[in-house]
C-alpha cells in the first residue's frame, strides 16, 4: 500500500542526487580549468608586457646629428658623431674601456643614444592598451609630455639576446646572463650527472636490503623535498666560503676573485638536482627487464660487465629523459644563485668556471625588483627568453621520451 | 673496462677432462676493478648522506655561532615578535608568521581546487579529456618561480588592488604571494591526488555502483576515502613546498620583517630574508650573517619534519588492494 509511494519519493529523491552530482561535476570541471586559465593569464601577462608603446624624451633631437637619419649611418660614421659630441676625456674613457674598432656596430649604436641623444624613456604601455588605445595613449601623451616621441617596441628582440646588461633598461640585454646560465648548467650536468647514475646504479643493481642502504634511500626521498635555498646556504658555507681556494681559483693561479664563482654555484646546483636524476635514473634502471640481466649472466657476464653493457644502454633514454627534466629545473632555479652569490650586474661574458657570473632567472629577479616600468618590460622578456629555453629542453625530453617507449 | 668475458678465467680441467670430473671452483674471486667500481658507486650513493650531513652541520654550527653571542637568548629567538638582528631584536616569530600566512593561503587555495581536478581527471574526464587536461596543468609544475614571482606582483596584486581598493592592499602583500603560490602548488596537489585516486581498484567503485550510488557518491564516499594516505601525502608535500618557496615571496611579498595577520600587508617571510639578506653586500661572521643560519636551520628542520611526515603516512596508511 505505501510501496507506490516509497518508490516515488526514492525516484525524487534520485533526481535530487542527480542533480546535486551533476552540479558538483561541473565545479570539479571548474577547478581543472581555474589552473589552466592561470597559465594563460601568466602567458598573457608576460607576452603582453613584453612589447608595446613606449615613450622617449630626448635631450638632443637625434634628427639634427647627422644628415641622415641614425640608423643609416655607418659605424665609423657613428664613432664620428659620438666624438664631436661628447667630451675628449668622456671619449678617451670609452676608448679605454674597449676601443671603438673592437665594438660592435649595436654597441656603438647604443652609445650614440645613450651619450649624445640622451633618450630617456618616459612611459611604456602593455601590448593590450598599445593596441586598443593608441589614440587615448597619443592624446595623453601630447598633453603631458609635449617633448616625448612615441614608438612600438619589442623588447624582446634579437639585440635583447645579443646586448649585454646595462644601466638603462632600453639598452640592456641579456647575452651576459644567458652564457653565464649555460656555463653553469654545464658544470652543473658534468658533475651531477655520473654520480647520480652511479649512485642509482648501486642503489638498484648493488644494493641489498641493509640498514645503511634503506638510509640512503630515505635519504635520498628527503633530500629532494629540502627547499632549495637551503642548498643555497650550504653552498654558501662550504663552496663559497671553505673551498674558497678551489673555488675562487686560487688553487689554479686565477688571482682576481672570490669565492662567488659559477664553480661554486655549479657545484650547489649539482648537490640540488643530484636526488631528482637519482630517483628519475632509478626509475629507468627499474624498467630493464630483468631478463636480460639474466641473460648476460648465463654468459658468464660479471656484474659491472652485465650493468655495463646491458642494463645501462637500456635504461639511457630514461636517464636522459630525467636528467633533461633536472637540468630544466636547474636552469629557472634562483633562490641557491642569490645566496651563493650571483652578481647582478655585469657586462662582461663570463670566460670560465671561475669568473664572476649572473644568470637568467637571477636578472629577472633584480629587473622585477625595479621599480621602473620599462625594467618591468625587459624582465617580461628575459621570461620570455628563459621559457623559449625551457620549452625547447622539454620538447627534446619528450622525444626521447617517446624513443624510449617505442624500443622497449 | 673490459666488456669481453675473461675467457682465461674458465678452469682448462673441465675442457680436458672427459669423463673425469674435477671439482670446477665457483667460489668467488676477488675481481680488483669490479670491486672498484662496487666502491666507486657506493660512494655515490653515500654522497647523498654527506649533503644531509653537510647541511646539518653548517645550519647547526652557524646557528650555534649565533646562540653563543652574549645579545642573543634561544628565549626571545621563540618568544620575541620584533626581528632587527642588528639591533638585537632577534625574535623569530615575524617570519615564521609570515611564511604561515602565505603557505595557509596557498594550501587553502590549492588544495580544495587541486582535489577537485584530481577527482575530475580520474572519475569524470574522458581519456581524450584528460590527455589535454593533465599535460596542461603539468606545464604548471614546470614554471620557474621567479616567473610566478612576477606573475604575482604584476598580475596578481594589481586585481587584488581593483577589487579590494587600493587603499586596503599594500603594493607588496602576502595574500598576492601566497594565492600565486597557491597555483604554483596546485599540478603537484592534483597529480599526486589523482596518482592516489586512481589506483583505488575498479572493483570498489563497481560495488558501490552496484549498491546504487551516484558518480559523485562513489568518488567522494568511496573513492577519496581509499585514496586518503595518498591525498594526505599530497597535503603534506604541499605544505612543504609552501615553506621552502622562496623567489614568489621574495619578490611580491615585502622587504622587511612584520608582524601582522592581516594578509594585504607586506610581510617577510623565512625564505624571504634569507634571500634578502644574502643578496646585499654580507660580510662574514656578523650576526646578520649568523642568524641567517639560524633561521635557515628552522626552516630546514620544518620542511625535514613534513616531508618525514609524508612518507610515513604513506608506507603506514596505504591501504592495499590486492
Amino acid at each position: 500500500m505505501s510501496a507506490p509511494t516509497l518508490t516515488f519519493t526514492s525516484d525524487q529523491a534520485l533526481q535530487v542526487r542527480n542533480r546535486i552530482g551533476s552540479v558538483w561535476r561541473i565545479i570539479f570541471l571548474l577547478a581543472t580549468c581555474i589552473g589552466i586559465i592561470s597559465l594563460l593569464a601568466l602567458l598573457y601577462n608576460i607576452v603582453d608586457r613584453s612589447f608595446g608603446l613606449v615613450a622617449y624624451e630626448y635631450k638632443v633631437d637625434p634628427a639634427t646629428l647627422a644628415d641622415r637619419p641614425l640608423d643609416q649611418l655607418s659605424k665609423e660614421e657613428l664613432v664620428a658623431v659620438l666624438q664631436a659630441n661628447i667630451s675628449k676625456g668622456a671619449f678617451g674613457k670609452l676608448e679605454k674601456d674597449k676601443p671603438m674598432a673592437d665594438r660592435s656596430y649595436d654597441d656603438i649604436y647604443g652609445l650614440v643614444f645613450e651619450r649624445v641623444v640622451g633618450q630617456k624613456v618616459v612611459a611604456t604601455w602593455p601590448l593590450t592598451d598599445s593596441l586598443l588605445r593608441r589614440s587615448e595613449i597619443e592624446a595623453e601623451l601630447t598633453e603631458d609630455e609635449p617633448q616625448a616621441v612615441l614608438q612600438f617596441r619589442s623588447w624582446l628582440s634579437a639585440d635583447f639576446v645579443t646586448r649585454p646588461m646595462a644601466s638603462q633598461a632600453e639598452f640592456a640585454g641579456v647575452r651576459t646572463a644567458i652564457l653565464g646560465s649555460l656555463w653553469l648548467i654545464t658544470i652543473t650536468i658534468t658533475i651531477a650527472l655520473p654520480i647520480g647514475v652511479g649512485a642509482a646504479v648501486y642503489l638498484q643493481e648493488y644494493a641489498s636490503d641493509n640498514p645503511i642502504n634503506r638510509l640512503i634511500q630515505t635519504n635520498i626521498n628527503n633530500l629532494a623535498g629540502v627547499p632549495s635555498i637551503v642548498y643555497g646556504m650550504l653552498g654558501l658555507a662550504i663552496f663559497v666560503r671553505a673551498w674558497e681556494p678551489l673555488t675562487s681559483g686560487a688553487l689554479f693561479g686565477v688571482t682576481d676573485s672570490n669565492g662567488r664563482t659559477i664553480l661554486a654555484a655549479g657545484l650547489t646546483m649539482a648537490l640540488l638536482i643530484l636526488p631528482l636524476i637519482i630517483i628519475n635514473a632509478q626509475e629507468a634502471i627499474k624498467a630493464v627487464p630483468d631478463s636480460l640481466r639474466q641473460a648476460a649472466y648465463g654468459l658468464g657476464a660479471t656484474k659491472w660487465q652485465t650493468v655495463w653493457s646491458h642494463v645501462l644502454p637500456n635504461a639511457i633514454p630514461g636517464i636522459l629523459t630525467g636528467s633533461i627534466l633536472a637540468i630544466s629545473r636547474a636552469i629557472g632555479e634562483t633562490a641557491p644563485l642569490i645566496v651563493v652569490g650571483a652578481s647582478t650586474f655585469i657586462t662582461v661574458n663570463p670566460d670560465g668556471p671561475f669568473s664572476k657570473f649572473t644568470a637568467l632567472p637571477i636578472q629577472i629577479y633584480t629587473w622585477t625588483s625595479r621599480p621602473q616600468d620599462e625594467f618591468r618590460n625587459i624582465a617580461a622578456a628575459a621570461i620570455l627568453v628563459l621559457l623559449i629555453m625551457l620549452l625547447s629542453l622539454n620538447s627534446i625530453a619528450i622525444i626521447l621520451r617517446n624513443r624510449f617507449t617505442r624500443r622497449l | 673496462m673490459e666488456t669481453t668475458p675473461d675467457l682465461t678465467a674458465i678452469p682448462l680441467e673441465v675442457k680436458s677432462s672427459v669423463g673425469t670430473f674435477r671439482a670446477v671452483n665457483l667460489k668467488k674471486r676477488l675481481r680488483l676493478g669490479e670491486a672498484l667500481i662496487q666502491g666507486f658507486l657506493f660512494a655515490c650513493g653515500v654522497l647523498s648522506i654527506f649533503t644531509t650531513l653537510g647541511i646539518v652541520f653548517v645550519l647547526g654550527r652557524e646557528s650555534l655561532l649565533f646562540f653563543q653571542r652574549p645579545e642573543v637568548s634561544l628565549v626571545d629567538f621563540l618568544g620575541a615578535t620584533v626581528w632587527q638582528p642588528a639591533i638585537n631584536k632577534i625574535g623569530i616569530w615575524p617570519l615564521v608568521n609570515a611564511t604561515l600566512m602565505t603557505s595557509l593561503i596557498a594550501m587553502s587555495i590549492s588544495v580544495p581546487l587541486g582535489l577537485c581536478a584530481a577527482i575530475y581527471l580520474s572519475e569524470y574526464a574522458t581519456p581524450k579529456a584528460r590527455s589535454i587536461l593533465k599535460p596542461t596543468l603539468e606545464v604548471l609544475a614546470g614554471i620557474p618561480t621567479v616567473v610566478y614571482g612576477y606573475f604575482a606582483l604584476t598580475f596578481m596584486t594589481i586585481i587584488l588592488r581593483a577589487i579590494f581598493g587600493e587603499a586596503n592592499v599594500q603594493i607588496y602583500n602576502m595574500a598576492s604571494a601566497g594565492i600565486v603560490m597557491g597555483i604554483m602548488i596546485l599540478p603537484l596537489i592534483s597529480s599526486m591526488s589523482e596518482d592516489a585516486l586512481s589506483a583505488v581498484p575498479r572493483s570498489l567503485r563497481e560495488a558501490s555502483y552496484g549498491l546504487g550510488a551516484t558518480k559523485l557518491e562513489t568518488a567522494t564516499q568511496v573513492v577519496v576515502p581509499a585514496a586518503l594516505s595518498g591525498i594526505a601525502a599530497a597535503f603534506i608535500i604541499g605544505i612543504s613546498r609552501a615553506v621552502g618557496e622562496t623567489m614568489i615571496v621574495a619578490i611580491a611579498a615585502g622587504s622587511g620583517p612584520a608582524f601582522t595577520f592581516n594578509p594585504f600587508q607586506a610581510a617577510e617571510t623565512m625564505t624571504g630574508h634569507i634571500a634578502r639578506i644574502s643578496g646585499g653586500d654580507l660580510s662574514y661572521d656578523s650576526i646578520d650573517y649568523d642568524s641567517l643560519f639560524a633561521v635557515g636551520m628552522m626552516l630546514f628542520l620544518i620542511t625535514f619534519a613534513l616531508n618525514l611526515i609524508s612518507q610515513r603516512i604513506v608506507a603506514r596508511f596505504r591501504e592495499k588492494y590486492e
